[in-house]
């Protein structure tokens, strides 16, 4: 870990002073003001922050890759001792060729859909001269180091026969190719499963200290930057805020705004009963240069006079940290934005009745002829005013059992559906629709573009609530600042809101009727994490007044810990693990769930994880035996392979699924959620 | 509901879209080049027709060249040129766009219906259609018009139909990637019917290609308005319409009559210019 700034001829990143702005509708918008950085040789640098921060605008300027309308306005850049932003276009050329190289965020997006990978490749060897055989033998050989099997079956494929995870594995294979100075990392996890997210933190980690290239991260997931990062900036609206080793700003922040941005993370193990999250009230700027003083003064709990003055400077505060905050030693007792105490303090009863029973549930699709068994035999509960987490990696069957709850698809025949100890009508045309709503993981394909939001939850108040004319509106209007949607929105259109104000309308409209169930299909995944705190604490919320169920289905396994009462783990279809949220944390786990949780990243998580090989197998042959039978690294044996073990119940309402005595798994493995503070 | 964390930001630039795009229209030089053309066309279709007698004729003055008198000259019958190019516009922009009209609002209802209703009614309409699309769309409108019998009613209906297919192609191809939307889930769970979730719910998204083709084929029609007409089966005399006048004319320009054709196919081609400049300016925004 870096302490101190590295000696000069150590530092293979110097931004000095670097503003950038685009032009927009004729006038320049300024989006990074004075941003000064270095990073050492070897080095890893997090530079974290919300959208709209400037982070992928530092990386895109670095490479002078910046869009069209996007300029340097001043400062210097250099690499390796040489002005980036003097460089000459085939100087430049070159730079990129053999000194630094880019990861983004969508790998689909880096690979010509129309090459092969092998050739692809390829060329990355060919451009610095290798030859045309050389350049095949290294391509094989650095596939293989960045863990994927079968190269020589890899290199004749297309891109789009790849999954995410392969292609961005391929992606970092080609930025690491050839013996890089620099490496700039924007967000290269986002989108992939945890497991996969953290096979290619780990790629990435070895790689670099087997070289020791220099790597810029970015990225908004604290708990990535941490297990990364030796030393972290700070962005917020262009301007470096606080900067120094990441444990110790992770640790012990110095700026209102970091504080904020870790105080948003469910803690370690707490839940909705527990506390409210906090949030950081207020919005970015829309014109940063407009803000005087502070730039973060209007959203910061602690401004004083001099904060709406003077803008302070970048404030040195020994062993490398530093903060750009007039009161940076009170930062850490900054007042919470919200009040502390829950929502809720007590649990369902586990005497009441289940609202919500599943039985003996499945779905069989069919693939041209074959069957494809997308969920089977799953059986769960539900109660009122409870919440069911939902995990597994992407290809589980999470999505098609919410979509089966809310009737969309109808389940195999054979399975029962049970609400209220009713019969749930496997079709919407046959149901009393009011009962079970959704929340949409995606508020922009969710909400229809054309309609304006009174249009939206009025048309669900008119069909779900049965209202018409005045009592209608006077119902909206309740509605609306129930989700803390400001009135002058009404008349607003989806693509005129923010993201956290899109999801608002979607709450806002599952909830026109009186849902008993709503299915929450990862609705804060889109989010930055202060809106996410928002959407959390609005949810937890309107579930302790409405006293109404959540099927909460998410891949971030700190929030469903925070949201949930009970979780269920799905894998391939099946039900390998449910039981009361806390239990399913502190174990014994089932070896997938084990996996799962130690997939989450965190500052000590490294050193007990468990690794997964290989990608979940396809549904269409699936394993025999147990179906976690092909990558579980805690297989007893050739029972495995050929018999699939029973759900069976280890404590009270505690069931896994797995041939492992009780007594043989484990308890309690790594970091559970996020960052601890 | 009581709750009172935070309130959520103002988004950045919170404006209208719909008027971003008329704006950006109206800085589109293609559009604006278009829209005078074919406004100053409608303008002489509208008022200026009524200052100019395309009929009139003058026997002993027929065939005279351009001159002060008769800017365009006149024809075999003595009538001024200028005028009947004038007048020739009222026909032509009536009959194009009504054709253009319903050949889009069949189109597009029949694309939404192959679009929404995937399975055995998208596949059987879709051959149909591609079947259609390989048939020569003026030979199919000309052997409707020799069938049925010409006028301005059957010009329209035979120039409509043949573009509908078109259209049910594009539209379709914009409500599949609709349809797989949330929020037309999230409109199946309010209990919406079929047609509510087509016309109400997909059908305002599927706008923009909509605009763009209904511009680009009318400029598609005006040409074969004028090709129908010039072929004798589109409109009829005594309208002074371009294609007819054309047709009347051509076989005098062996005799060095020039201008009796000159100015109504340079007619012709301003407007399809005029209208397909709007159609790569509205392109353009639409994107």
């Amino acid at each position: 870990m870096t302490r101190e700034p590295p000696p000069a001829d150590e530092i293979a990143l110097r931004v000095e002073n670097l503003d950038v702005a685009y032009r927009v509708r004729g006038r320049d918008r300024s989006v990074l003001r004075g941003l000064d950085l270095q990073i050492g040789r070897g080095e890893t640098y997090g530079l974290v922050g919300e959208s709209g921060c400037g982070k992928s605008t530092a990386a895109m300027a670095v490479m002078r890759y910046l869009p069209r309308n996007g300029r340097i306005t001043a400062g210097r850049i250099l690499i390796d001792g040489h002005d980036v932003t003097l460089m000459p276009d085939e100087a430049l050329r070159r730079l990129r060729e053999r000194s630094v190289s880019m990861v983004y965020q969508d790998p689909g997006r880096a690979l010509n859909p129309s090459i092969r990978i092998g050739p692809q490749v390829a060329e990355v060897f060919t451009l610095v001269g290798a030859s045309e055989s050389e350049a095949q033998t290294r391509t094989l050989d650095v596939l293989r180091r960045v863990r994927i099997t079968d190269p020589e079956r890899v290199m004749e494929r297309y891109p789009h026969q790849l999954s995410g995870g392969m292609q961005q594995r391929v992606v970092i294979a080609m930025a690491l190719a050839v013996e890089r100075k620099l490496i700039i990392l924007d967000e290269p996890t986002t989108g992939l499963d945890a497991t996969v997210e953290a096979e290619v933190l780990d790629l990435i980690e070895a790689l670099r200290a087997e070289h020791s290239t220099s790597v810029l991260f970015i990225g908004h997931n604290l708990g990535v930057i941490a297990r990364m990062c030796s030393r972290v900036g700070v962005l917020y609206a262009g301007r470096l805020v606080e900067e120094g080793p990441t444990r110790e700003i992770f640790a012990e922040p110095r700026h209102p705004y970091t504080v904020g941005l870790l105080r948003c993370l469910p803690r370690r193990g707490t839940s909705r009963l527990d506390e409210r999250l906090d949030t950081i009230p207020g919005f970015l700027p829309a014109s940063p240069m407009a803000v005087s003083g502070c730039i973060f003064h209007p959203r910061c709990a602690m401004a004083q006079d001099i904060c709406r003055q003077t803008e302070p400077p970048l404030i040195g505060l020994g062993g490398g940290r530093s903060s750009r905050c007039h009161f940076h030693a009170d930062a850490p007792h900054l007042p919470r934005s919200t009040r502390p105490d829950p929502a809720v303090r007590s649990a369902v009863s586990e005497a009441d009745a289940p609202l919500l029973r599943v039985e003996d549930l499945g779905k069989t699709f069919d693939s041209g002829g074959h069957p494809v068994h997308a969920l089977r035999d799953i059986s769960l509960h539900l109660r009122s005013g409870e919440t069911l987490g939902l995990v597994g990696e992407s290809g589980s069957g999470k999505t098609t059992l919410a979509r089966i709850l809310l009737g969309l698809i109808p389940p195999d025949s054979g399975s029962r559906l049970l609400l209220d100890a009713e019969s749930l009508p496997p079709l919407p045309a046959r149901r009393n629709l009011d009962a079970v709503q959704i929340v949409f993981q995606n508020p922009d394909s969710a909400l229809n573009r054309a309609h304006t939001v009174r249009r939206i939850i009025g048309r669900a108040l008119e069909r779900l609530a049965k209202l018409r004319g005045r009592p209608m509106q006077e119902r909206m209007l309740q509605l609306t600042h129930g989700v803390q949607l400001a009135d002058r929105y009404l008349s607003a259109k989806p693509r005129q809101l923010s993201g956290g104000l899109k999801q608002r309308v979607a709450i806002a409209r599952a909830f026109a009727g009186t849902p008993k169930l709503v299915v929450c299909d990862e609705p804060t995944s889109a989010l930055d994490v202060s809106v996410q705190a928002a959407i959390l604490n609005l949810l937890a919320d309107l579930q302790a007044e409405r006293h109404t169920s959540y099927l909460f289905i998410s891949h971030d396994l700190g929030v469903v810990r925070y949201l949930s009462d009970r979780i269920a783990v799905l894998y391939l279809g099946r039900l390998m693990e449910v039981g009361p949220a806390e239990r399913v944390f502190r174990g014994p786990h089932h070896p997938y769930t084990e996996a799962l949780l130690s997939a989450v990243p965190g500052p000590d998580g490294t050193s007990r994880r468990v690794i997964l090989k290989g990608e979940i197998p396809s549904a269409v042959r699936p394993p025999t035996g147990c179906a976690f039978h092909t990558r579980c690294p805690r297989r007893i044996g050739p029972i495995c392979d050929t018999e699939e073990p029973p759900l069976s119940e280890r404590d009270a309402g505690h069931a896994i699924r797995c041939h492992l005595a009780t007594v043989e798994m484990r308890r309690e493995t790594t970091g559970a959620a996020g960052v601890p503070v | 509901m009581s709750t009172i964390s935070t309130a959520e930001p103002e988004p950045a630039g919170f404006r209208q879209p719909r008027f971003e795009r008329t704006r950006l229209l109206l800085r589109s030089p293609a559009f604006l080049c278009g829209m005078a053309i074919l406004l100053f066309w409608v303008f002489c279709a509208t008022v200026g027709q009524s200052y100019v007698d395309p009929l009139g004729d003058d026997i002993l003055n027929a065939l005279a060249p351009p001159s002060a008198d008769h800017w365009f000259g006149t024809d075999q019958l003595g009538r001024d040129l200028f005028a009947r190019v004038i007048a020739g516009a009222r026909d032509i922009l009536v009959v194009a766009p009504l054709a253009t009209v319903l050949g889009v609002v069949l189109g597009t209802t029949l694309g939404l219906v192959m679009g929404f209703f995937p399975g055995p009614i998208d596949d059987i309409v879709s051959r149909v259609v591609e079947a259609v699309l390989a048939l020569p769309l003026l030979i199919v409108a000309l052997i409707a018009l020799t069938a049925l019998g010409t006028s301005n009613l059957t010009v329209i209906v035979a120039i409509g139909l043949s573009f509908t297919p078109l259209i049910a192609r594009t539209v379709r191809a914009a409500v599949l990637t609709e349809r797989n939307l949330d929020y037309v889930a999230a409109a199946r769970l309010r209990g919406e019917n079929a047609l509510h979730i087509m016309f109400v719910e997909i059908l305002p998204n599927v706008l923009p290609p909509i605009v763009v083709e209904l511009t680009v084929r009318l400029g598609y029609a005006i040409f074969t308005v004028a090709t129908l007409s010039f072929l004798g089966v589109g409109l009829q005399p005594p309208s002074s319409d371009w294609g007819l006048a054309i047709s009347e004319n051509y076989a005098l320009i062996g005799g060095g009559y020039w201008w009796t054709v000159l100015f109504d196919a340079l007619a012709i081609a301003s407007l399809v210019i005029g209208v397909n400049l709007i159609a790569d300016g509205v392109a353009g925004v639409a994107e």
